[in-house]
């Protein structure tokens, strides 16, 4: 604990040097760093990141360190106050700061929110994919259940890390062109798969379980398609083409980066079709992650809404939608154009984002909100409780619900 | 959005519309083999007619490939046709000469889908904004720094951003540059190709209601090109609905979101996610992908999708039909 202490004062000398330009009212601010500061900056960055670098690195890690217990058995993911830094030349961009949220057993989780609010980076966070060095895992818990043992994937190195990544979790990524290989056979890629985790397998065991999956994922080509190289496809076959080479060796957990964003509304229909099916056919839990709130409703049991690196609201689908109380929440379903909304203008949110480096250190959406009062000038404001699944992160609620503790 | 229902009811006297397209064609040669020669045609639009009426929105909405973004570089004269008129103004523009042409340009514009990619990166926003009205001398030199700051203004851009590059702004931010790189040249039409399919939801919202102030204020017309149904319906006065280069339904925005009559449009109106947990309704899932535009179906396009084909629909091409006032629908069902 006293380490993990001067390992946040760190931060916050950065925080100051970038904090110091902020103070003038000038609109140009952390864009223009002198030499100086550069160099302090990058100094400090390094000194960081290869202190985490060399721990992540020794050999001969021992299981005890990264063997977790789970809050709740019923769960196969709990995220647990998770913080995922980006160390740039800057400054620390806090891309997750203090995520906590679970993924039950046999359900889907929707995570919702504006790009840029560190939704992707928490799942690339869960399959170890972050971009090293500047990229760390500074604090928190990621507990997996993998059915024969509970991972802190946050501690987890990376030798079994590979391991886990395909077999037991798997990832569908947002734009199926970039993410298959241009120069081998689709076949391969999905064949590749299930070599790396499954060695017993002979090859032609392996050729009839990728056939067998291209057929599951709903092509009716299968063998043709075996032998067909990524351009050949639509976006929509491609995109179940990459569902089958993440199912291929039924994982316990499902990560869908915005599955279908670049997809039309007609192939959207059915690759969400298609992953509503799977899901229950090869027992696994979905994080799905998008901006769609359409999507979301469509899919998903639970729903976490992120802002600027933090949850500040999560419940079950009927909560989110039906009762929406933090005033984001709000502002983004009214935000929607849709069937029901007969108004002449959009309700569009004022303001931006604020800037990843310099967050203030009040509520991130003050300054956007329209509901603010006095409370809102205090620190950022704690989770409250207002039922068992609804979750709020507004001072609006302190009374409402329980204060819930987040320590 | 009454006066709107008003000016349909008028029949369409031709001074009132400002865009007339008819019968447009645009067919892309495929090449092919040791000598190069065509060995046949995408078939990207396929003899569509509509009128834009002055100061309305037109939405076109369709699949990926289906040839919205092919009208919209037709009208503008962006690519040139294979077949049929487009009048602008009552303007044939695919016969004017280059110099009438540069004429009329500034009076037609288009903002793009990206606007990452939109804008040069060289060049500060202020330039770009100003670049074509000091090239036509659209206002005289000494009040070009004034006007630009206005326009500017207008879309919700500080004068301030005038001296910044392309890259210090967000997504949203950009396309406002966009708009007022098209709305600096005081255009009557603009095509909107997917304005806001590369931003975020709010975003998305805050470049909406800028469209349709902008409309109001200067009586612009648009043709609002989008594959997000729900943007269209909120934006459009009269909605569009393509498949593989034919307009298969046309109407005002009430009568098709209530009343839609085309297979396709059931369909593609079915498949909008809607944000309601509880509303697992009677959703139309249609098999399969759109064709491929080169080698379309025989008969009606869509019959190889389509739950209600019939016999007739593999064989005869349907026509535009007027079901109703003001709503055309080409469907062998009606």
């Amino acid at each position: 604990m006293d380490k993990n202490k001067g390992f946040f004062d760190r931060f916050k000398i950065i925080g100051r040097w970038v904090g110091k330009k902020n103070g003038s009212n000038t609109p140009k601010n952390v864009n223009y760093l002198s030499a100086k500061e550069l160099r302090m900056i990058s100094r400090e960055n390094r000194k960081i990141t290869e202190e985490l670098e060399s721990k992540r690195k020794r050999v001969g890690v021992l299981e005890s360190e990264y063997r977790a217990t789970m809050k709740n058995p019923d769960n196969i993911l709990e995220i647990d106050n998770l913080h995922t830094y980006f160390f740039t030349d800057i400054g620390v961009v806090k891309a997750v700061d203090g995520v906590s949220f679970n993924v039950p057993k046999g359900k889907t989780v929707g995570v919702v929110g504006e790009s840029g609010c560190g939704k992707s980076v928490t799942s690339l966070s869960i399959m170890h994919l972050v971009q090293r060095p500047q990229g760390q895992i500074v604090e928190g818990e990621i507990r997996f259940d993998s059915g024969d043992m509970i991972y802190d994937i946050a501690k987890t190195p990376t030798d079994r890390m590979q391991k886990i990544r395909g077999n037991k979790i798997s990832m569908i990524f947002q734009e199926p062109m970039t993410s298959l290989n241009p120069v081998f056979k689709v076949g391969m890629q999905i064949d590749e798969v299930i070599e790396l985790h499954n060695s017993h397998m002979t090859r032609d065991l392996v050729k009839r379980r990728t056939i067998e999956m291209i057929e599951m994922v709903g092509i009716a080509d299968s063998e043709g398609v075996y032998e067909m190289y990524p351009h050949e496809l639509s976006g929509g076959m491609r995109q179940r083409a990459m569902i089958a080479m993440a199912l291929a060796c039924s994982p316990k957990l499902i990560i869908a980066d915005e599955p279908t964003t670049a997809l039309d509304v007609t192939i959207q229909a059915q690759i969400m079709d298609l992953l509503r099916t799977l899901k229950d056919k090869i027992n696994s839990s979905i994080m799905l992650i998008t901006h769609d709130l359409g999507v979301i409703a469509e899919m998903a049991d639970f729903v976490v809404v992120m802002y600027a690196g933090r949850v500040v609201e999560q419940g079950s689908a009927r909560d989110i939608f039906y009762n929406p109380l933090h005033p984001y929440t709000v502002g983004l379903m009214a935000s929607k154009p849709g069937k029901d909304k007969n108004v002449e203008r959009l309700y569009s949110i004022p303001g931006s984002v604020p800037n990843p480096i310099d967050m203030p250190n009040y509520c991130y959406f003050k300054d956007r909100c329209d509901r603010a009062f006095e409370a809102c000038n205090g620190e950022y404001p704690p989770t409250y409780s207002i039922s068992e699944t609804h979750k709020v992160a507004c001072y609006h609620y302190a009374n409402g619900g329980v204060t819930h503790d987040r320590s | 959005m009454t006066e709107a229902r008003v000016k349909m009811m008028v029949p369409n006297r031709s001074r009132d519309n400002i865009i007339q397209v008819q019968n447009l064609k645009k067919y892309y040669p495929i090449s092919g083999g040791l000598l190069g020669r065509v060995k046949g045609y995408v078939k990207a639009v396929d003899d569509v007619s509509f009128n834009i009426r002055k100061g309305s929105t037109m939405g076109l909405v369709g699949e990926s490939g289906c040839g919205k973004t092919t009208i919209g570089k037709t009208i503008l004269r962006l690519t040139d046709k294979t077949q049929g008129s487009v009048k602008f103004d009552g303007i044939e523009i695919h016969d004017l000469s280059r110099q009438d042409l540069r004429a009329l340009r500034p009076r037609i514009q288009i903002i793009f889908q990206d606007p990452y990619s939109s804008l040069s990166p060289r060049m500060p926003v202020g330039e770009i904004i100003g670049e074509a009205v000091r090239e036509r001398k659209l206002v005289p030199l000494e009040e070009f720094d004034d006007y630009i700051t206005k326009i500017m203004e207008d879309c919700g851009l500080k004068e301030y951003h005038k001296d910044r590059y392309p890259h210090e702004f967000s997504g949203g931010q950009r396309q406002r540059i966009c708009i007022a790189r098209a709305l600096a040249l005081n255009p009557e039409f603009i095509v909107c190709d997917e304005p806001v399919s590369a931003l975020d939801v709010s975003i998305q919202a805050q470049i909406i209601n800028l469209l349709k102030d902008l409309q109001e204020k200067y009586n612009l017309t648009y043709l609002f090109i989008s594959h997000d149904l729900s943007v269209v319906e909120h934006i459009s006065d009269t909605v569009g609905v393509m498949y593989l280069g034919n307009l298969v339904e046309y109407s005002n925005k009430e009568t098709i979101f209530n009343n839609p009559l085309h297979p396709y449009t059931k369909a593609l109106f079915s498949a909008i996610p809607v944000q309601d947990p509880d509303a697992k309704g009677e959703r139309i899932i249609l098999e399969g992908s759109i064709p491929s535009p080169s080698n379309p179906p025989s008969g009606c396009k869509f019959h190889t999708r389509c739950s209600y084909c019939m016999d007739v629909c593999r064989e005869v091409v349907p026509e535009m039909r007027m079901v109703e006032e003001g709503h055309e629908v080409a469907c062998h069902l009606y």
